[in-house]
């Protein structure tokens, strides 16, 4: 270790950079597509789980223990080992197309993560009292309606920092995506260090690179909260 | 305009609505009381179906909530209901929460909802509040917002669930006053309230329910001097000792409204 020479000009400058560089593009993109996707179907899991009728709180349900209960890294082998045999063949195609890695990757990191959020944002609904959904009721509001424009807008701000924490989880397991090909940060860090045996400088560059999004994530996600919290401060 | 037959209403064992009939005509105002758990809420939650009923019939502004196929959507866009907790729609502003419904269940543009919205909070003497938020309101003006909400989607039918029992006494007077106005411009109107001053001012008749049973029904000058039933009477009583000392019984009201210092 005393012998070791650090030389952190390979990763700052030249070709290994620009690999370092593309990996973050990737990383960027695989995660803000999962956060977006993941989002919007742990909402649509959140409501169905909480829906009068029997069948469909039973498809929410299986759907949340199905998979938060196996590995996410499962999960990325079956869609991407496993599903083109179950997919019609057009799908395959046009996930071929644009990049079946990256595809597999984005679909099991936004279902697993939808798994959670779901479960996340179904507390939040609960902690809003019943008043607020008989009063939307009584003004003529259907159920889904009144989940639209009065009870989600509320429960999504109080669940805030838990889902704060699953857009972070995303972001650092979306290094996962690199064991199917997905060339992303992680990816490229390895690649890094097998072509210059510089794993020391590759690997402080990819943790600094997780840091940063971490942080920049919660800090975009907290200023946005701050924005639409200030009603509630008034109180 | 509102018929109860022979209702019925059930919370597994217990029996909370009894036999039900009462008739209320359109335009009529009636003040529905009796001590807490006697079942004046749940009846009140019956007409808009927040409460769907066991047993029996229901004939709301011509529809039948006893038949499946009522559109109860369409209906409850016809019935203003004010909440005793107001529940005003805390994460938006006042004007919101009184156009949110007009705009997407009455399809209304934005500017028409907003004007409508602005004459109904000038009415309920609040013009200056409506880009304020809810928690930044007080009960009464909270209350009075409610009212105005209901009131935006131009309803055949207001309901009032105990409107003043969660208010400060300085506020219920505020509150009073906005219902009287809307009860005599001839709004349909069932209030379950303690107000007897409300009561003998504005209603056309009073119903008086204890253990889920309607047991008096009567025009408010026939009930207040002359309860038959010896539970209206013990209730009228049980209203009046605390007031007594305060105001030598002159009035059934629990505080000095305007129109208790004439």
């Amino acid at each position: 270790m005393l012998n070791y020479k650090f030389d952190w000009s390979i990763i700052t400058s030249g070709q290994y950079f620009d690999w370092l560089l593309s990996g973050l593009f990737t990383t960027l993109k695989l995660s803000a597509v999962s956060i977006v996707f993941s989002f919007i179907l742990g909402l649509l899991i959140a409501v169905m789980r909480m829906s009068h009728s029997k069948p469909v709180r039973w498809v929410a349900l299986s759907y949340l223990e199905f998979f938060r209960n196996t590995p996410l890294l499962v999960q990325i082998f079956f869609w991407y080992f496993g599903s083109y045999k179950i997919l019609p063949m057009f799908v395959n195609d046009w996930l071929n197309e644009t990049g079946f890695e990256f595809a597999a990757a984005t679909m099991a990191l936004t279902i697993y993560t939808s798994a959670f959020i779901a479960e996340d944002i179904r507390s939040g609904i609960l902690s809003i009292p019943k008043e607020q959904m008989e009063a939307a009721r009584s003004a003529g509001f259907s159920y889904i309606r009144s989940m639209q424009y009065i009870i989600l807008p509320q429960a999504v701000r109080i669940t805030v920092p838990p889902l704060v924490n699953q857009f972070l989880n995303i972001a650092k397991n979306s290094s996962l995506a690199m064991t199917i090909g997905v060339m992303e940060m992680t990816y490229q860090a390895r690649q890094v260090e097998s072509y210059t045996f510089k794993g020391f400088e590759a690997f402080t560059a990819a943790t600094v690179v997780y840091l940063v999004l971490s942080i920049v994530i919660t800090l975009l996600v907290n200023t946005y909260n701050e924005k639409v919290l200030k009603v509630h401060k008034a109180s | 305009m509102i018929i109860f037959q022979g209702v019925h209403k059930w919370f597994k064992d217990l029996h909370v609505l009894n036999d039900i009939n009462l008739h209320i005509t359109s335009g009529e105002v009636l003040v529905v009381c009796g001590p807490s758990g006697s079942g004046k809420s749940t009846l009140i939650r019956t007409i808009n179906e927040l409460e769907p009923i066991s047993d029996g019939k229901l004939i709301v502004d011509g529809m039948d909530l006893s038949d499946k196929s009522t559109d109860i959507n369409k209906l409850r866009a016809e019935i203003g209901f004010v909440f005793q907790q107001f529940n005003l729609y805390p994460h938006l502003s006042v004007i919101r929460n009184i156009t949110l419904a007009p705009t997407k269940i009455r399809k209304m543009s934005k500017k028409d909802a907003e004007d409508e919205a602005m004459l109904l909070l000038t009415r309920v003497g609040l013009a200056d509040k409506r880009n304020a938020y809810p928690t930044q309101l007080s009960g009464g003006q909270q209350q009075r917002v409610a009212i105005a909400r209901a009131l935006a989607m131009k309803p055949r039918i207001m309901l009032f669930d105990e409107p003043t029992s969660a208010l400060d006494p300085e506020m219920i007077g505020e509150v009073l006053e906005v219902m009287k106005d809307l009860a005599r411009s001839g709004m349909t109107m069932v209030v379950v309230t303690h107000e007897m001053g409300f009561a003998r001012e504005v209603a056309h008749r009073v119903a008086f329910m204890a253990d889920g049973i309607i047991l008096e029904k009567a025009a408010p000058e026939e009930f207040f001097l002359r309860p038959q039933h010896p539970r209206a009477q013990q209730f009228l009583r049980q209203l009046l000792t605390p007031m007594q000392a305060e105001s030598n019984g002159s009035n059934f009201s629990h505080h000095h409204t305007k129109e208790d210092v004439k």
